[in-house]
């Protein structure tokens, strides 16, 4: 199939969010600001005051309301979107999870950036883990780009019949959120093709059909409904794919649970999320031209997490580096490392080395990288308690 | 359609029988009061609460309106989005109907935790009303204090002690701080003058725009009442001015009723268990201090609604 004509444009990746927003056009967004996530509200509103789009704005005074209204409206019917980082994820917690328990279509970028204290404005993932029980489909992203094109196919994947749950889009902030890049962007049309009309199963607005969400239920109910709440998150995995698929027919950008760059003969591999698998792909560049066998697997899909695939495709490997910009603080590494390697028990024996780096913004570069394909090569693994990595001592 | 009861028992209830409130719960019935002055297409919304839990245990439900419950602390938000993505259907055609949207919340989900939440949607003007059931007590977790807990009342947080003797706090004066937002229309009732609270619920739904009513409803179990006496208590917080009926309409404060001859506040709270302790002669400073709060605030709400009496019109 022929891909469509493509606008290039320069924008930064809240640029690149809003720009998602406005062909989308969702008919609600809850807009509370917070750095980094705020230049994106900005455009966004930009849009809404300019009549770009027909978007409801609702200007809550909290990301508690924010994801309150969002649920409300959700249930309502509409599609509906709202954006936040750190803090402003935190306050909302309690409502992330009722919103994909109510198994409300909800799609939210979430601009990376660390939690307090000590209060820091810079980007780790400590936000978006947080949340990575809360039911939410998980999409992250590594440049401006991939911002665009998983927002919009986030409202697919969330508005799916079989699915029905709210979908987190995240993206580095400051590194991703505030830096200009070259973004290739659908006609309007065809994004509007793409996403379809919602058209939501039992909209509280269907005043003739009266339902009634959110009841009390407890010890002969509950354990069923999160049955089929885990259900759906374990189907969501073969929708996200054909929505990829379907996305590449569209774009020519295909996606999938994760990406992988040399790879297929790589006897190490190091294992990142967001933009710092983009620094992991100069480094294996590099490494290559001198000989080494190294390559390296963005994951973008966390939640949920394809243990099956992955396991696959890291299975040639010799030693495995899992880099997590978060801590999660279970004494053993972070979310993505433990993850990985429950992943591949009892598939393949590979060390797997984990990393902790870049909390609140510290910088990672490829030199660093460089320095644990280094490591692995020489068989310097963390395997029990996770490095952390990029520190002062 | 006409204010009577005649006419009121042919209609159809929109929360029906079978829920599991208790007998002699004066926030049930509140709640269907103002259920019964809705005509046309109407979106509920509930604050976790007493209210919330007997009227929805799943596969069950009381309501045969759309209903939504989020959390305790958020209805107004949730609301606000119901309403807003109502506009948005309509502006894009997709409903017609004309729908109202109405909020319920205890006092603890109204007055304490949900307070940031209600005074944002009211701020935004959403077309909501939005009412207080308000039994001044944390009743659903086992009577705990609420900013809106009398002086001087026993609950499980602030009970009678050798030292303590219930709360140290007056209650907060919520309806003042919703009528300081400048919405349309602020209220209070009470179910023993239902012609009085229906009324205004249908005034207020009338109203485009934010509303709020703020309903004295008792809980016999927290008031430690007998039962069949939560309407006549009702009638009695009027009577002694501890809960005036009022409306603040677009500014003008207006009283609603005014009683012949003000009660002592003593006839309103020997009924009930929870002041037993400031009846003793030892603690009787405390009821001449929760009498002197009811009096100034009375003598306060005189000065603004002015002495004329308003019967709210329907
Ligand atoms: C965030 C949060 N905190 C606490 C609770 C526990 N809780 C549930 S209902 C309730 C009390 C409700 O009191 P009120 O709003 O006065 O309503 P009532 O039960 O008296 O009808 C509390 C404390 C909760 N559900 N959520």
């Amino acid at each position: 199939m022929k891909t469509l004509e493509m606008k290039t444009l320069a924008l930064t990746g809240n640029e690149s969010g809003a720009e998602a927003m406005r062909q989308i056009d969702p008919e609600v967004v809850a807009a509370y600001p917070i750095t980094p996530q705020t230049e994106l509200m900005h455009k966004f509103a930009e849009f809404a005051a300019d009549g770009k789009v027909a978007t409801e704005m609702i200007l809550v005074e909290s990301e508690h309301s924010a994801m309150s209204a969002c649920v409300g409206a959700s249930a309502a019917g509409s599609r509906v979107m709202t954006a936040t980082s750190s803090a402003g994820l935190a306050l909302m917690w309690e409502i992330v999870y009722v919103a994909a328990s109510n198994r409300l279509p909800i799609v939210m970028p979430v601009v990376n950036r660390a939690l307090s204290a000590p209060i820091n404005i810079h980007c780790d993932h400590a936000d978006s883990m947080g949340c990575r029980d809360s039911g939410w489909i998980q999409l992250y992203s590594e440049d401006g780009q991939e911002v665009y094109d998983n927002i919009i196919q986030a409202v697919r994947i969330a508005e799916n019949d079989g699915i029905l749950l709210p979908v987190m889009v995240t993206f580095d902030g400051f590194i991703i959120s505030h830096t200009m890049a070259r973004v290739d962007v659908l006609p309007d049309k065809a994004v509007r093709k793409f996403i379809g009309e919602r058209t939501p199963l039992h909209p509280l607005l269907d005043v003739n059909k009266p339902v009634t969400y959110g009841p009390l239920d407890l010890q002969d109910y509950y354990f069923e409904h999160k049955k089929q709440q885990a259900e759906a998150m374990r189907s969501a995995g073969a929708v996200i794919k054909a929505v990829g698929k379907e996305y590449g027919e569209l774009s020519g950008r295909e996606y999938g649970f994760f990406d992988e760059y040399l790879t297929s003969d790589a006897d190490f591999i190091i294992l990142a999320l967001g933009s710092t698998a983009g620094t992991a792909k100069a480094a294996a560049d590099e490494l290559r031209s001198a000989g080494e066998k190294v390559g390296v697997l963005k994951l973008r899909v966390f939640r949920p997490f394809p243990a099956e695939e992955l396991a696959a495709a890291l299975a040639g490997a010799r030693a495995i580096a899992v880099l997590d910009r978060s801590e999660g603080f279970s004494g053993i590494g972070g979310p993505v490392f433990q993850e990985v390697r429950s992943a591949l028990y009892r598939r393949y024996q590979i060390p797997v080395s984990g990393y902790v780096y870049g909390l609140g913004g510290r910088d990672i570069n490829v030199e660093m990288i460089a320095s644990i394909y280094g490591d692995l090569k020489a068989g310097r693994y963390h395997e029990d308690k996770a490095a952390h990595f990029g520190v002062r001592e | 359609m006409a204010l009577n009861l005649k006419e009121l028992s042919k209609k159809r209830e929109l929360l029906s029988p079978g829920h599991r409130a208790c007998s002699g719960c004066g926030s049930i019935l509140a709640i269907r009061q103002v259920m019964m002055a809705v005509e046309g297409p109407v979106v509920v919304g509930f604050a976790t609460g007493c209210m919330e839990v007997v009227t929805t245990v799943y596969p069950y439900t009381a309501w045969r309106v759309p209903y939504i419950h989020n959390a305790f602390e958020n209805v107004a938000a949730t609301m606000s989005g119901v309403e807003t993505a109502y506009r948005a259907a309509r502006k894009q055609g997709k409903i017609s109907e004309d729908v109202k949207f109405i909020a319920f919340g205890g006092d603890g989900g109204t007055y304490d935790i949900g307070l940031q939440s209600l005074s944002g949607a009211m701020e935004r003007g959403h077309d909501l009303l939005y009412v207080c059931y308000n039994n001044e007590a944390y009743m659903n977790t086992g009577i705990q204090r609420s900013s809106s807990t009398p002086f001087a009342a026993a609950t499980s947080t602030c009970p009678v002690g050798d030292v303590e003797l219930g709360k140290t706090q007056h209650s907060k004066d919520l309806t003042a701080i919703m009528a300081a937002h400048d919405i349309p229309y602020v209220a209070q009732a009470t179910p023993h003058n239902w012609r009085d609270l229906i009324g205004k619920v249908k005034k207020a739904l009338a109203i485009r725009g934010p509303k709020f009513i703020n309903i004295s409803a008792s809980c016999f179990r927290g008031w430690r009442l007998p039962p069949h006496l939560s309407v006549d208590v009702s009638r009695l917080a009027v009577e002694t001015c501890f809960w005036p009926l009022y409306e603040v309409e677009n500014g003008e404060w207006k009283l609603n009723y005014k009683p012949k001859e003000k009660l002592p506040i003593a006839e309103l709270f020997k009924l009930q268990g929870r002041f037993s302790h400031i009846f003793e002669e030892a603690n009787r400073e405390l009821l001449d201090q929760a009498q002197a709060f009811v009096d100034r605030k009375w003598e306060d709400l005189l000065k603004r609604t002015g002495d004329k009496v308003q019967k709210v019109l329907a």
